[in-house]
């Protein structure tokens, strides 16, 4: 029988790609030879955008990027300026900033976890991740006044004080979600059909992850050692005790674990955080217009999907001269490339959905 | 290496080269006609060990291009800023460094679309972003956009 490679577009609307993201594969029969992702669909300019905006004001486009972490992009950017700057945070602002990047980590784990199964075919996840996803938007919109795009932390601080039954109320939710995880394992941990879906399915040698430059869990269920909050400590993370969740499994199954293992960390930070709640203020006053001494910054947080770099380049003025975002989704798509070939192209989509790319971030 | 030895350390085996450093990072500034030679070292020398490329960026100088490294070394953790200037500015070329890192692809596309800065021995260098019938490339600071950039 005459066979023949033939090329099938995968998105730019396609449900599994969870945003505008094309992908180009190249199949035989149903066997994947080739992948190349095309991007480009939600490209807004934000780096071209931040050089005509003042450090202030350039802050709230960084939420439109990573649309699961914008506490984690605000932060990154604010810790920034206090570095070139040399501005000091308020303990209390320190401790609600920690409090919010890992309430943000946990809804992103939970959305992906819910995606993630759906993906593979169970619709129950979704619903489960998205009610207790809900519990912790909430805490967001009432003290934030936002659910998805927050802008809350700013240089010097956070935006506005936490009410006053911030602690019981997130105590009350984190305690929630830690009993939810019997509900998580028993619907998909532990699930046979799941479990072949993903052992030993979409392989990313440790090799590999280095020189593509993964980071984030995809890399460490490939054994590598990158959790910057361990690396590199930043915004009162080296007084908390947590642990880096390391697998050698390389496939997509260390990959669910990695993230199932650091939802259970997050809320053990949360948790010594809420115990020693510092009082106090909550924002440094600054001045109007910040100008940044002229030279070059590097500031690196972890967030939700891995290594968010944040390069600017600065001329003394009061806007960047070039500001660049090192995203972790861009970085991780390369794996896609390399975990993808030889998948069938139903594996491809589970294979994707370990990865957890968020397209905005990788199109900026 | 912590900063201060790294630097010392590159002083003493890239004495050819100029150091000098960042708010963060020790920085080496090579010509691009050396950029991969000196790549190659840092990356075998078991000392630095740099196999991680975790930011490859560009930045316009106008009328010069900075092409920047951001390398680490997932062994040792210490981090090395390259930089190398690629000066002709109607048709910018320099050596990619994919042969080193694979994540060079991704970054090179990126930098190839939005500064126009050509990488030679790259893959599958192409317009990752824009379409291929984009005029001009938007991070430079010469680029006009009547209807897209208030002024």
């Amino acid at each position: 029988m005459n066979t023949e490679e033939f090329v099938i577009n995968i998105g730019p609307q396609h449900p599994a790609t969870h945003g505008v993201l094309r992908i180009e594969a190249k199949l035989d029969g149903e066997t994947v030879k080739d992948v190349l992702p095309h991007l480009g669909y939600i490209h807004r300019g934000i780096e071209k955008m931040s050089e005509h905006l003042g450090y202030k004001q350039s802050i709230f486009l960084t939420s439109r990027m990573d649309y699961l972490s914008a506490h984690i992009y605000n932060h990154a950017c604010s810790l920034l300026i206090e570095k070139a700057c040399g501005i000091e945070v308020p303990e209390r602002a320190k401790a609600i900033r920690i409090i919010m990047d890992e309430l943000q980590r946990l809804t992103s784990h939970q959305l992906w976890w819910g995606s993630c199964a759906m993906d593979i075919g169970a619709v129950t996840p979704f619903f489960v991740a998205f009610r207790d996803r809900e519990r912790i938007l909430e805490i967001f919109e009432a003290n934030t006044g936002n659910r998805l795009t927050m802008n809350y932390i700013v240089p010097g601080g956070v935006m506005r004080d936490v009410l006053p039954n911030f602690v019981s109320e997130v105590r009350r939710v984190i305690n929630e979600v830690k009993s939810n995880f019997k509900d998580y394992n028993q619907l998909i941990t532990g699930n046979f059909i799941f479990r072949e879906r993903t052992q030993k399915i979409g392989y990313l040698t440790k090799e590999d992850a280095i020189s593509l430059g993964c980071t984030g869990p995809v890399a460490r269920a490939s054994g590598i050692e990158c959790d910057i909050r361990k690396l590199y400590p930043y915004g009162g993370y080296d007084s908390l005790e947590f642990n880096e969740i390391i697998d050698y499994g390389c496939d997509s199954w260390a990959r669910y674990k990695v993230r199932m293992e650091e939802m259970v960390q997050s809320i053990h930070i949360i948790e010594q955080l809420l115990d020693n709640f510092p009082e106090g203020e909550s924002r440094t006053k600054l001045k109007g217009i910040l100008k940044l001494p002229a030279g070059e910054y590097y500031q690196r947080v972890e967030s939700a999907r891995g290594e968010l770099g944040v390069y600017l380049v600065s001329d003394g003025s009061a806007k960047p001269y070039r500001i660049k975002f090192r995203t972790p989704s861009f970085s991780n798509l390369g794996a896609l490339k390399v975990v993808g070939r030889g998948l069938k192209i139903a594996d491809l989509m589970a294979t994707m959905a370990t990865l957890d790319l968020i397209i905005p971030e990788m199109d900026r | 290496m912590n900063k201060e030895e790294l630097k010392k350390y590159i002083g003493e085996h890239f004495s050819g080269y100029e150091i000098s450093e960042s708010f963060d990072f020790p920085e080496l500034n090579v010509p691009k006609e050396d950029l991969l030679k000196v790549m190659i070292l840092l990356k075998e020398n078991p000392m630095t060990s740099f196999d991680f490329l975790f930011c490859e960026t560009a930045i316009d100088r106008n009328p010069a291009f900075e092409v920047v490294y951001h390398i680490t070394s997932v062994k040792y953790r210490h981090n090395l800023v390259v930089k190398s200037i690629v000066e002709d500015r109607s048709n910018p070329e320099i050596e990619s460094v994919y042969s080193l890192w694979k994540a060079a692809e991704l970054y090179e596309d990126e930098i190839f679309d939005l500064f126009g800065i050509r990488f030679t021995n790259h893959p599958n260098l192409r317009r990752i972003m824009l379409t291929d019938e984009h005029v001009g490339y938007p991070l430079r600071k010469d680029y006009q956009d009547d209807r897209m950039i208030v002024k």
